[in-house]
């Protein structure tokens, strides 16, 4: 039950994008069709789960056991890093496919802030092994789930008459504001 | 000289981060809910921008091509580790409202974006220049938006009331959704500023 809690209140109510602002970034950037936006949603909800095993590994029997919860963040970062990488070798050998799919978008998740941010509030939150994972899995599906949203409208808004000065960022802002305020009727579900 | 002013003057206005280049939009949104907060990010930001800058400039020559990617995060992550730190013993409430956006420097595009496109390839002069215009423009736009944000959601300025204490706010512009609203405006407010002086010019 209490996982369950974790998992809706990652995805809905603490929205990672629309609540959290983190990965605001990649939800601007890469949100103007929903093909891409699910392809890049899938792989940060990948790298993500991942990422919670092992910085919970490495904050728990680690850092903290040598002293060293001062160097976070430089060992957080650098195991995302890695483990972009490790992903993007493993999906280059096993499925092309998805590798060219996903192209550009893949060594980018190390800059999202969203995974590197999820990391550090498990860890504030003390969560145990599976909460951390759990966690990551709600984090990524909100993520996806933001971003797929942001993708469909703003393919509808290719046939809308924007003011000039609004254009392109002006009104995704606009929208991204009005579905936060969509996102913020779930206040309170947890 | 006269190079040196206009690297410094291109964050400010022409290449600003947050209006102009727009990236490393997440601090921009989460933590501009007063304007004070902005100015404090805006710094912080700042002092980890100029001194990266200035440590990758002086290794630009020893940093090799292939790991220079990792370096640079390693640089950064130094800093604002140093910052982290620092506002935490000295600045404890500011560092409780930014919360992990302090850590989180390190994935600021800002950063990354600068040391891949500037520092990397120019003396540390320039690099520094460049490095606190760039945070300068960050800091301004934080703090505007703050102080937009502020007024219009808490009446207030800076902390110091404007409207009496039972007035009607719209809340709405210190939670979330407001922070979206605030920034479309001010871009597009930014473009019709900018359109206007091209045409005069």
């Amino acid at each position: 039950m209490e996982l369950f809690l974790i998992f809706i209140g990652a995805v809905f109510v603490n929205n990672f994008v629309l609540v959290r602002f983190l990965g605001i970034c990649p939800f601007m950037g890469v949100s103007k069709q929903t093909e891409t936006a699910l392809g890049m949603g899938a792989a940060t909800t990948f790298v993500m789960v991942v990422t919670a095993a092992l910085t919970w590994l490495l904050q728990w029997y680690v850092l903290e056991p040598f002293g060293l919860p001062f160097l976070q963040t430089p060992v957080f970062i650098l195991v995302i890093a890695s483990m972009v990488q490790l992903v993007e070798m493993f999906l280059h050998k096993t499925s092309p496919g998805l590798y060219r799919a996903l192209g550009i978008y893949l060594p980018l998740i190390t800059t999202n802030c969203a995974v590197l941010g999820f990391s550090l509030i498990a860890v504030q939150g003390a969560y145990s092994f599976i909460q951390s994972l759990i966690f990551g899995l709600g984090a990524g599906i909100g993520f996806t789930i933001a971003l797929m949203l942001m993708a469909g409208i703003r393919e509808e808004l290719r046939f809308a008459d924007v003011p000039k000065p609004l254009a392109g960022t002006g009104i995704a802002f606009i929208i991204a504001g009005l579905l936060s305020l969509a996102f913020s009727g779930f206040a309170g579900l947890v | 000289m006269g190079a040196l002013i206009k690297d410094f003057l291109n964050g400010i206005w022409n290449d600003n981060p947050t209006f102009r280049l727009q990236i490393g939009l997440c601090p921009v949104l989460a933590v501009t809910s007063t304007a004070l907060n902005g100015v404090g990010m805006g710094l912080a930001t700042t002092f980890v921008l100029m001194c990266s800058s200035i440590l990758i400039s002086i290794l630009r020559n020893v940093i090799p091509e292939k790991v220079r990617i990792p370096c640079y995060i390693i640089v950064i992550a130094t800093f604002s580790t140093v910052v982290d730190l620092v506002m935490h013993a000295m600045l404890p409430d500011l560092h409780r409202v930014l919360g992990i956006f302090i850590p989180l420097i390190v994935v600021n595009c800002i950063l990354m974006g600068r040391a891949e496109a500037y520092a990397s390839k120019k003396p540390v002069i320039y690099a520094a220049f460049d490095g606190l215009g760039m945070g300068i423009g960050f800091t301004w736009a934080l703090t505007l938006i703050g102080a937009v944000r502020e007024m219009l959601g808490a009446g207030s300025l800076f902390g110091v009331q404007l409207v009496s204490d039972t007035a009607a706010t719209f809340g709405v512009f210190s939670l979330p959704p407001g922070a979206f609203i605030t920034v479309g405006l001010l871009i597009a407010g930014m473009n019709m500023i900018s359109t206007r002086l091209r045409k005069a010019s």
